[in-house]
């Protein structure tokens, strides 16, 4: 079936499966950026966003993304580059295997919350689960970064 | 120094953080096939029929093999330098299946799909039989998991095949019995540490083809590149020199990956096929096909004298490792090496330990390595013994510990090189506020907060078995390539091992790049394990660098007519002492490498070392346990840390946080667990639960530097000893707040209730 989407400002077209999920459609797109790390809807690493709202691309069929504007960290290099300059300078991205998943829930975080406290920053993150460096070094980039530290 | 001890950035850490094609599967061919593995549904079982032809036939599939397509010989995939002490028990595909989740057929087909299909159309029978699910009845089962005859080891373990003994492991050191006797105090447990999962974030995965020669290369998602090479000779039965294996970004490992996993079943499928394969663990078999933890049975007995020195250690250890030996030799020994050297004022100790076979996942490498589950039982059990003597918990540790110069009773006479475990002790006190918080203070609404604290130490490298090699040079173009088999898995060794040869050469760090972990091009390096990396790989590479520096003085001088002790480096050029004369390694290298010089300037070194000098460890936990429910939170945990010193303060901290949040998972949240046919019942993130950012309360660390002196700039291991000290100090904090003590990991709200009930 074909969907026509917008993804990171352009305009496509593609063929997908009925049954295809949307970051097995992105990647096999060539963005590569989209991890999937848990099969249960669980890790946060396959996180885009559709019309601007963080979201599991994992659960969601290619089929709903259709007449939706989808945004991977591709399509936000200034954006992400300037947290992911941060997170890096801390050491917090480790293995790098969750950050680009971990980037967009923090910038979407950004759009929705204002000054945001630290239990709500957790809270907001939850669902974007890490093995490597136990959070601490995350949250210090995040205050950084929203100039809350 | 300008770039040791400096927190420089991972020099991979944007495109990785940005989402840049670099990992395993973003490497992979686009037309590779998809291959899958059908897994046994037994927990013990022979094969007796197995019908492909449906399967086969199917459009799409490409191949289907079964255990009568694989090589006769055992192997193992434990990722360990030759020879490996774990024993050769596994075949690529076996008749016998020993778990479930054991590998009984490979498919491969053009797309995942057809896989999948071909998957559901084999027609397996089976011949069940009576699975050893307990490891404590393992010894002596009537059923025997590993029968056969061509099991073997390349040396002595202890194995008894018969009593489903894989290992033993026996030291000892004076009459610990007449010394329990002589003791004013004597204190015994036994202590359950859990099975506990890797999870990293990339799961397991290899991408396989033939290059232009012939010859098979693996893209592995490994720790351990150069074993991984060497296991695929023996299980595909190649000869190495057909094989390269190249390590990309890898997604994390935490000892997981120091044990193989897809590669033989993609290299298999690539030989028989021609073509390129990639193989991919969903999460489920990450859970379940792989490896975990070891769970542990540990009986620990103390005792101390009126003034509370600990004069006798007795260690008895079951370990369970699963339907394969995978580093149950190794992971046994280790509960024992990286634990009893904590305390030297023994007069005797003994140690005896098992590892056992049963019908359950393979247990593996897990960062800690038996130190984890060590110290969790010996460290809980100092805690009784200071309870017992009224003594300060820091303080019966500040008066047994290990000092530097010192030997200790299992030790052979090795001295303590470095240790600021004491400083570590005294700072994590102050961090916590032991002084106003132990043991406990009612805070109302029936919750209490309590501390805890225990110590840890592990290991730098293997000594006398861990070699690393490394290989620098000047190129022709003013630059320098740094060459390393070391494994950057997230860890950043990338990063430190360029900054200890910038710091050698004086040049900065974008002056040198790094190329790491590919079997055909990297010197041998064992792989990044053993908490190896900075401590041995990092010694490589400032031998090899002083060497390389040594080179450039001479042909340096050599070429401004000058002897070599007149020059010394300045910037990106070496001049001459007296300031009048200079060359620039740009000018250098076009002098030497170009035309008419014909002498690339190289230098090379191999390390290994006959130590292996502990990192230390103070960890300090406060919880809030709620009485009415049993619920514990953890509000604060500071670690203090002695890893010599610190080359990269902000990569070391990160590695101390992370390591710290798993040991906090195993020590509330986290479990491996079977049904009652041996089937896993937590293969996935909704089962079981790894640490949120809500579970982790506040982490916090401080370092408290030593100076190593076989280290490279005093430095000693950080990735493992970070894993330890949480299961002791939490239990011990729950122990001080609400009088139960939990011996079977992990403690959950659930155990605290009901011990509350007993008390």
């Amino acid at each position: 079936m074909q969907i026509e989407l917008t993804i990171n400002d352009k305009v496509v077209k593609w063929e997908v499966a009925n049954d295809e999920f949307l970051a097995d459609t992105l990647r096999s797109h060539g963005f590569l950026s989209v991890k999937k790390a848990c099969d249960t809807s669980c890790c946060g690493l396959c996180t885009v966003w559709m019309d601007g709202k963080s979201m599991l691309s994992c659960s969601v069929l290619s089929l709903r993304a259709h007449s939706k504007k989808i945004t991977t960290i591709e399509g936000l290099p200034k954006e992400a580059e300037e947290f992911a300059q941060i997170l890096s300078a801390e050491g917090a991205e480790q293995c790098g295997f969750c950050s680009p998943g971990f980037i967009m829930s923090v910038l979407a975080m950004k759009n929705e919350l204002v000054n945001p406290t630290e239990e709500e920053i957790i809270h907001y993150l939850t669902g974007n689960l890490c093995r490597c460096t136990g959070y601490m070094g995350q949250l210090r980039a995040i205050k950084i970064y929203l100039g809350v530290a | 120094m300008e770039n040791v001890g400096q927190s420089i950035r991972k020099i991979d850490g944007m495109a990785i953080a940005m989402g840049k094609p670099v990992y395993t599967e973003d490497l992979a061919m686009p037309n590779a096939l998809v291959v899958k593995i059908l897994r046994s549904p037994h927990a013990f079982a022979k094969i007796t029929s197995i019908d492909i032809s449906n399967a086969e036939s199917l459009e799409g599939v490409e191949c289907i093999l079964t255990f009568k397509d694989v090589p006769n010989a055992r192997f193992t995939l434990a990722g360990q330098s030759y020879p490996e002490p774990s024993p050769y028990d596994r075949l690529i595909l076996d008749q016998i299946v020993r778990y479930v989740g054991d590998e009984v057929a490979i498919i491969a087909a053009v797309d995942e799909k057809t896989a999948l299909l071909a998957m559901k159309r084999i027609k397996v029978k089976y011949e069940v039989m009576e699975p050893v699910l307990d490891f404590e009845q393992a010894i002596g089962h009537p059923s025997v998991v590993h029968p056969e005859e061509d099991l073997s080891c390349n040396f002595e373990i202890g194995l008894q095949k018969e009593n489903n003994i894989t290992s033993s492991s026996h030291e000892e050191v004076g009459d610990v019995d007449e010394e329990f006797k002589r003791c004013a105090v004597v204190v015994e447990d036994v202590y359950y540490p859990q099975a506990q999962a890797h999870t990293m974030m990339e799961t397991y995965r290899a991408f396989t083809y033939l290059d232009h020669a012939g010859r098979l290369i693996a893209v592995s998602s490994t720790q351990v590149p150069f074993h991984i090479k060497r296991q695929l000779a023996r299980a595909l039965q190649i000869p190495a020199s057909k094989i390269r294996v190249i390590k990309p970004r890898i997604g994390g490992g935490f000892g997981g990956k120091q044990t193989g996993a897809g590669d033989v079943f993609a290299g298999l499928v690539t030989l028989k096929t021609g073509k390129p394969a990639m193989i991919i663990y969903d999460r489920k078999e990450t859970f379940s096909a792989t490896t975990s933890r070891h769970a542990m049975r540990l009986k620990v007995k103390l005792g101390a004298d009126q003034e509370g020195f600990i004069r006798a250690i007795d260690m008895q250890v079951l370990s369970d490792t699963g339907a394969y030996g995978e580093h149950a030799p190794t992971v046994l020994g280790c509960v024992g090496h990286y634990t009893l050297p904590l305390y030297n004022k023994t007069r005797a100790v003994r140690f005896d330990g098992k590892a056992v076979y049963t019908n359950k996942m393979p247990a593996g490498a897990f960062r800690g390595y038996g130190a984890t589950q060590g110290t969790f039982a010996l460290e809980s059990t100092v805690n009784m013994l200071a309870e017992q003597l009224k003594m300060d918990p820091t303080e019966i540790r500040l008066k047994n510990i290990s000092k530097v110069g010192e030997t200790f009773l299992t030790g052979q006479g090795v001295m303590l090189g470095s240790s600021t475990l004491d400083r570590c002790i005294a700072k994590g006190k102050e961090l916590i506020g032991w002084e106003e918080k132990f043991p406990r203070r009612e805070v109302g609404y029936n919750k209490v907060r309590a501390v805890g604290m225990a110590i840890t130490m592990q290991g730098s490298g293997i000594a006398n078995i861990g070699t690393a090699s490394a290989e620098i040079r000047l190129n022709d173009d003013g630059n320098f390539t740094l060459l390393t088999g070391a494994t950057d898995m997230g860890t950043g060794c990338d990063t430190i091992l360029s900054q200890m040869a910038a710091e050698i050469l004086e040049v900065p760090m974008e002056k040198i790049i790094v190329h790491a972990g590919d079997t055909d091009t990297s010197p041998y390096d064992p792989g990044s394990y053993a908490s190896s990396t900075t401590y041995v790989a990092g010694g490589a590479v400032v031998k090899a660098s002083e060497e390389l520096k040594h080179k450039i003085l001479a042909q340096s001088a050599a070429i401004l007519g000058v002897a070599p002790q007149d020059v010394e480096f300045d910037g990106l050029a070496v001049r001459t002492i007296s300031g009048d004369q200079e060359i620039s390694f740009a000018k250098l290298a076009e002098l030497t490498i170009l035309g008419t010089g014909k002498l690339q300037l190289v230098g090379y070194a191999t390390q290994g070392c006959e130590v292996s000098p502990p990192p230390y460890i103070a960890g300090f936990a406060e919880v809030e346990v709620d009485q009415e429910t049993g619920k514990v939170d953890l509000i604060d945990y500071v670690a203090v840390i002695d890893c010599g010193t610190v080359i990269n303060p902000n990569l070391a901290r990160i590695q101390a946080e992370g390591g710290i949040a798993q040991g906090i998972g195993m020590a509330l949240y986290e479990q491996v667990r079977y049904d009652e046919i041996g089937k896993m019942a937590t293969n996935s993130f909704m089962q079981y639960k790894i640490p949120s950012r809500k579970d982790v309360g506040k982490v916090r660390i401080a370092f408290e530097e030593s100076y190593e002196p076989t280290g490279p700039f005093g430095a000693k291991s950080i990735g493992e000893v970070v894993a330890n000290t949480p299961p002791p100090a939490i239990s011990h904090a729950i122990y001080n707040a609400v009088g139960v003590r939990e011996n079977h990991l992990p403690i959950t709200p659930e155990k605290v209730f009901l011990g509350m009930q007993k008390l």
